[in-house]
């Protein structure tokens, strides 16, 4: 990925006043990164490593119990096993449905040319707001029981609909509707990616005939591969780490009945609620084998399911 | 649009009327797409104006009066006012834009144009701390600051910026001073320009675009945390915004939705005024975050 280039510059450090002094020079930039890499990443992923074999207050120092914390986590924690149901859950739905809306509205406005800058920043506002506590207090009424969704159903069809945030069946539900809300920026990724696709491969299909929707099925979709896997990729290292929703949403609880428990959130009272650091780091660590297998299962797949250009890059 | 790729070749006239049937059929899409979009956020700020009792069963997104007593109210219905949460906040999301902007231009300025043993090595690791989750070192971050004494003061949430903490904008940063053509640098160092003086005097004033969108989304990320301030700011005094938003939640229940919502249209106006006047580089950064892989 790091084009070996600027050898060049060596030569000049002769003329600086010590051969030395041009040596320690790049490190001096690179200073501030080290020091915080050192300290703020690679200490604390060992450290949490070590502590998630650990039983650890903050009030005590922690004490060694082996795979204690990993063992109760796969054999006797039935919220773990929750929280990873509804994290699945969420991202079974909100993954794909945002992705789908977002080429959806990404091919529509690929076309029409007249005012699209003005409807892509439209559709931008909610991904900017999205994650925010202020859009969470506002979903929270939303879907209250007498709420403003339930209000319009009443309005438009003669339906009551049930309280959405306090029905264990829905609660997640309305956080997978956020998300979805929030298709804006995978839409902008698309959209350059659409920019990208030769348009005379679209008006030789037309010439023969080949109709929308075969266009888009055997030129869009095969080119834009590359940028749908990218998306998908990135919105589902997103979507393992949402928090704020659930967690204003249930009031901090996970609620009802555990039924917006995210891992993140799951994780966060572990910690800071009842202090059980080691299993919070062991959480943390759980968490990370799973982005991590996710991430490099899906590029070791990619090659069959993916079809990159062989010049572009 | 369907109907000409149907047929055959289709009259000119036909295939016009077609395409203005295309044209008015998007639009209507994008029209109610934006409808449905939007409504939710039009119909709080108008909320926020509402006297209480009429903002339950009340749809509409004019509102009957501008009215500013749920603003007025809500400032201060907390024990702090939010002149305090609005100053943190703003506060924190300066320090962190200064801290991302100078640490990660030195960093990515090394890894573009300096050369160095262990460079792509380094740079290797660079990008890896892009993948890992926040919560693997969140705990004896925790702990670290915890020991510092630095709980319920913004050292935590400003200190690892100044740190290079944010590896994005430093891979932003640095696909960006690869464009920068090798020649100035070059020409430069003949005239016995020092690195240093390269970095401050070419690379950094040719970067303005790339420094504005880090800027900018340093400031919309660090206003919207939630997470950070919750875990390191305990004291109510110390609270950003976000959080003050949390406990008007706890301490009014349910009871001033008014004020509340009058409170969260004043949370994200300064995110949405931001929005508006660098439209182009925000929505340019995202496309660039996705495309330059």
């Amino acid at each position: 990925m790091t084009i070996a280039a600027g050898t060049q510059a060596t030569g000049a450090t002769g003329r600086s006043p010590g051969r030395d002094w041009g040596r320690l020079m790049p490190f001096l930039f690179l200073a501030p990164w080290l020091v915080g890499f050192v300290v703020f990443t690679l200490g604390p992923v060992l450290a949490s490593l070590y502590l998630s074999f650990t039983k650890f207050d903050l009030l005590r120092p922690p004490t060694w119990i082996g795979t204690d914390n990993y063992v109760r986590m796969f054999t006797a924690d039935y919220r773990f096993v929750q929280a990873l149901k509804v994290t699945f859950t969420y991202l079974l739905f909100e993954v794909p449905l945002k992705l789908a809306f977002a080429l959806l509205v990404a091919v529509i406005l690929d076309k029409a040319v007249r005012g699209s800058g003005f409807y892509r920043a439209l559709f931008y506002v909610p991904s900017l707001l999205g994650g925010s506590v202020a859009i969470a207090v506002l979903w929270r009424q939303l879907f209250d029981g007498n709420g403003t969704v339930n209000r319009v159903l009443l309005w438009l069809f003669g339906i009551q609909g049930p309280s959405w945030i306090s029905n264990p069946d829905t609660a997640v539900y309305t956080l997978v509707l956020l998300a979805i809300w929030q298709f804006g920026s995978p839409m902008i990724i698309f959209l350059a990616g659409l920019r990208q696709i030769p348009q005379d491969l679209y008006e030789a299909a037309s010439m023969d005939g080949a109709s929308k929707w075969r266009q888009f099925r055997r030129i869009t979709l095969p080119l834009l591969a590359p940028v749908i896997f990218f998306n998908m990729v990135l919105q589902v290292i997103e979507g393992f780490k949402a928090f704020t929703p659930a967690f204003i949403i249930s009031g901090g609880t996970g609620g009802p009945v555990d039924s917006t428990l995210f891992y993140t959130l799951y994780l966060y009272q572990e910690a800071f609620a009842y202090f059980r650091m080691g299993y919070a780091a062991a959480l943390a660590w759980v968490l990370l084998i799973i982005i991590a297998s996710f991430t490099s299962m899906s590029f070791l797949t990619s090659k069959y399911w993916v079809h990159y250009e062989d010049d572009g890059r | 649009m369907k109907t000409m790729a149907a047929d055959a070749p289709p009259t000119a006239a036909m295939s016009r009327l077609a395409e203005l049937l295309g044209v008015v059929v998007r639009h209507a899409l994008l029209i109610g797409a934006s409808a449905i979009m939007l409504y939710p956020l039009l119909w709080m700020l108008a909320s926020a104006f509402k006297p209480e009792n009429q903002i339950f069963g009340d749809l509409s997104i004019l509102p009957t009066s501008f009215d500013f007593k749920n603003f007025r109210d809500g400032w201060t219905a907390l024990q702090t006012s939010f002149s305090v949460f609005y100053w943190n906040s703003f506060v924190i999301a300066l320090l962190v834009v200064i801290g991302n902007l100078m640490s990660c231009s030195l960093t990515a300025y090394a890894f573009a144009r300096l050369e160095f043993p262990g460079r792509n090595i380094l740079f290797a690791v660079m990008l890896g701390t892009l993948m890992l989750p926040y919560h693997v070192t969140l705990i004896p971050q925790y702990v670290l600051f915890l020991k510092l004494g630095w709980i319920d003061t913004i050292l935590p949430l400003v200190v690892p910026k100044f740190l290079a903490a944010d590896a994005f904008f430093i891979f932003l940063m640095v696909q960006f001073f690869r464009g920068i053509p090798r020649e100035l640098d070059e020409a430069a160092q003949m005239d016995g320009c020092s690195p240093w003086r390269i970095y401050v005097k070419i690379i950094m004033p040719l970067s303005m675009p790339v420094l504005a969108t880090a800027g900018i989304f340093s400031f919309l990320w660090t206003w919207n945390d939630f997470l950070g301030p919750l875990v390191y700011l305990n004291d109510s005094a110390s609270y950003t915004v976000p959080l003050a938003l949390r406990s008007f939640i706890d301490a009014t229940g349910t009871s001033a939705w008014g004020q509340l919502f009058a409170m969260s249209t004043l949370a994200i106006l300064p995110i949405f005024l931001v929005f508006l006047c660098f439209q182009r580089l925000i929505i340019e950064g995202v496309a660039m975050s996705g495309m330059k892989r």
